[in-house]
């Protein structure tokens, strides 16, 4: 059996020194021959593992072939955006966990055969699929991340017309402020969301749906229907006393400055960011694996992720942890900060208590709890609060009838409908914080949804 | 790679004031919803930043909303060398929450320095409703005095106070409101925008005399629609955003050292950029 081949990557030495992509893509041979590796399964149990049903046997058999260009054709009638999923998709906690070979150890590396198909694709030059036949129906898609994108291109291709309204100054939502170019480069973004706009979907930048317009008023300019993704919004923050200093960031805050405004050539772009020598990372999800890199990367000598719970627990993609570790992230865990300590007006040190696990909590993880008399300090001149955000509340609170949670998420049902007739809604904005790939599953649901809906021609 | 070049074009100019200027802007859909206390976020250019501008009048007919800037950095600077006809790049809004105007009774407007521009709309909305007016205007000198018309217009006493003495009253504002009080003075409202020194003189003002007293802040902002939290303020001991939960807050509750504090964190990156910019323009004003 040959082995897994390895995704061949920028040296940790080095990329901790610039902002350029980690992983470089496999060439040709290595794709192929990895593709070897699929067993070509009768009953796949890999695809049970994948949000958006691509048929995976289906588009590595290609590789394997050499037929590239079938293989991304494959991969396209399921998934819109291959090259960002290629590179961003949590895998190991999807399809290549339910690969077969995974039991017998390597899974086939699906993650990354699905990057080098989009890859060689954009080498060449992307294909463009015929319209299909004008519905002559209209529908709004708010937000233009994973979600509202997915959305929006199944709805075109199904004929209807999609208008993408976002409120940053360009689209992507969390694709482009959120995930760091050394992860995702944001050209790769620019070209699937160039193929998207060329697919016929139209993109309004700068438009906040709930206050320059209303929900109610696009539907008053006569949209058929709504998808609302409008992602997740503000960020959490521990509560706890001195938070407010200076330099400490939400996670959200310290990405959307580098990657969304390219704060890292301050002053070349006007957006400034600044870090110090010592950077506390608070959290263990991907963002704050992100923040964590981030903070290396302009230029901190001194970074760790501080965690309540333990190793185990560490909800962030394998691949992030391992990728900080090399660069030298150090990780403080069970440990919670409980105070920040500042000097005029900047956070210089944090107060922690070191955690012990108890039985399982209602996540099913173990409960961490506070170790009684074991405070101590952490020098920090950065703190960096990656604890999770709730969903975004301006659709909610500026529109009547819409049913939410008790944690403002708005409440749909299976397919994706809200309460309100005509207006769908998916990804963060009703699970609270997932996966990039679950949100394009979700609006996929509802593009299913919408589509059956305006064909019934429902009154709403 | 822009997908709809929304190009805000500036209809016309004007100076107020030595490095403040006025700009009517085209910017129809936000001209339509744009409520008194309400503000925008502006991108110059593609290498530019978001800034945040209180929205100091609209005109829905015509399309177009008044920005007044004050030019303090770079990106102000830069804004202020435009000229009518020019185009920025990105213009969103309106955001944050208007200001809920009612009848209250005898409403005390005061403006600050270049918080003349903000308050302005507000006093015109609350006059409009029917409230008794008085406003007090206050710069460091006459030539810094702006907007002085359009409030003498909309108020039903007004009153200009300059540090220098130049026009009016000689001192802060403060010092008329504290005569108004000691006057025994029914008032039912303080309306307050300017530095943070001032709108804290007024809050400290009018607390013992528990008036209502309402403030614009203006802290750093990136979005300006709730994500990034950098624009978090202290307000009666709990943690607010400015940009969703404001601008508008309760001045005997807003943490104003620590909103000052935070105000300066890019001080010194704020100056480089300014110095880059203006060597770049070869120190022309």
């Amino acid at each position: 059996m040959i082995a897994r081949q390895p995704m061949p990557e920028q040296d940790p030495q080095e990329r901790i020194r610039n902002f350029d992509e980690v992983a470089l893509g496999y060439d040709e041979e290595q794709a192929v021959l990895e593709a070897g590796r699929c067993l070509q399964c009768e009953n796949p149990t890999c695809m049970q593992g994948c949000p958006v049903n691509i048929d995976i046997p289906g588009f590595i058999a290609h590789i394997k072939e050499g037929n590239f260009d079938l293989a991304i054709r494959k991969i396209k009638e399921r998934n819109h955006l291959p090259a960002i999923i290629g590179r961003i998709c949590p895998v190991k906690d999807q399809c290549e966990k339910f690969c077969v070979l995974a039991k017998k150890g390597e899974p086939v590396a699906i993650g990354n055969l699905e990057r080098f198909a989009a890859d060689v694709e954009w080498k060449k030059g992307v294909e463009i699929p015929g319209r299909a036949k004008a519905s002559g129906k209209r529908v709004a898609v708010v937000g233009s991340g994973p979600a509202g994108l997915t959305a929006a291109t199944d709805l075109v291709k199904l004929g209807h017309e999609a208008i993408i309204f976002e409120a940053l100054h360009v689209p992507g939502g969390v694709l482009t402020y959120g995930i760091p170019e050394f992860r995702l480069p944001k050209k790769v973004v620019e070209r699937e969301v160039e193929y998207i706009k060329r697919l016929g979907v139209d993109i309004r930048t700068d438009m906040v749906i709930g206050r320059t317009f209303t929900i109610d008023e696009l539907l008053e300019q006569g949209f058929d229907a709504i998808f609302v993704g409008t992602g997740a919004g503000p960020p959490q923050f521990l509560g706890v006393p001195g938070e407010n200093l200076g330099l400490v960031y939400s996670a959200n805050e310290f990405l959307t400055r580098v990657n969304l405004m390219r704060a890292y050539e301050f002053p070349e772009y006007d957006t400034p960011i600044k870090v110090g020598e010592k950077v506390a990372v608070i959290g263990a999800g991907n963002v704050a694996f992100d923040s964590a890199r981030t903070a290396l990367r302009l230029g901190a000598g001194d970074v760790s992720i501080v965690y309540r719970r333990s190793g185990e627990e560490i909800p962030a993609r394998i691949e992030e942890v391992q990728h900080a570790e090399e660069e030298g992230v150090k990780l403080r865990l069970l440990t919670l900060p409980t105070r920040m300590l500042g000097e005029g007006g900047l956070v210089r040190r944090m107060e922690c208590i070191k955690m012990s696990l108890g039985k399982p909590d209602e996540s099913g993880r173990r409960r961490p709890i506070p170790v009684e008399g074991s405070e101590f300090y952490i020098d920090t001149d950065t703190v960096i609060v990656a604890i999770g955000r709730r969903p975004n509340p301006l659709i909610q609170q500026t529109t009547e009838g819409l049913k939410t949670t008790s944690w403002g998420a708005i409440v749909v049902d299976e397919l994706g409908r809200t309460s309100k007739s005509g207006i769908f809604a998916g990804g963060d904005v009703v699970t609270g914080e997932a996966t990039v790939i679950e949100a394009m599953g979700a609006g996929r649901k509802a593009a299913e949804a919408i589509d059956r809906f305006i064909a019934q021609g429902e009154k709403r | 790679m822009r997908v709809t070049i929304m190009t805000c074009k500036i209809v016309s100019k004007k100076e107020l004031a030595p490095n403040i200027k006025m700009f009517e802007m085209g910017a129809p859909v936000v001209a339509r919803k744009a409520k008194a206390g309400q503000f925008v976020i502006l991108r110059i250019s593609e290498r530019g930043e978001r800034i945040p501008l209180t929205i100091a009048d609209a005109d829905p007919e015509r399309g177009t909303i008044t920005l007044v800037v004050e030019e303090v950095g770079k990106t102000t600077k830069e804004l202020g060398r435009l000229n009518e006809g020019d185009s920025i790049l990105d213009l969103v809004g309106p955001l944050g929450n208007p200001m809920n105007i009612g009848k209250y009774g005898h409403v005390v407007c005061i403006g600050g320095g270049s918080g003349v521009a903000p308050v302005y709309p507000l006093t015109k909305a609350l006059k409009k409703a029917g409230n008794k007016v008085t406003s007090i205007i206050g710069a460091r000198n006459r030539e810094l005095l702006i907007l002085e018309e359009e409030m003498r217009e909309t108020s039903d006493e007004f009153y200009i106070t300059t540090d220098d003495g130049s026009k009016g009253h000689r001192g802060f504002v403060t010092d008329i409101l504290r005569k108004l009080l000691d006057e025994h003075e029914r008032i039912d409202l303080v309306v307050a925008v300017g530095p943070v020194p001032m709108m804290k003189a007024v809050a400290d003002t009018t607390r013992p005399n528990k008036i209502r007293t309402l403030v614009s802040l203006n802290p750093i902002m990136v979005d300006g629609m709730g994500m990034c939290g950098v624009c978090r303020v202290k307000v009666g001991g709990e943690t607010k955003f400015t940009c969703v939960d404001g601008p508008l807050f309760d001045g005997h509750l807003v943490d104003f050292d620590e909103l000052a504090a935070r105000r300066q964190l890019y001080e010194p990156e704020e100056k480089l950029a300014l110095k880059a910019y203006e060597e770049k323009i070869g120190g022309v004003r």
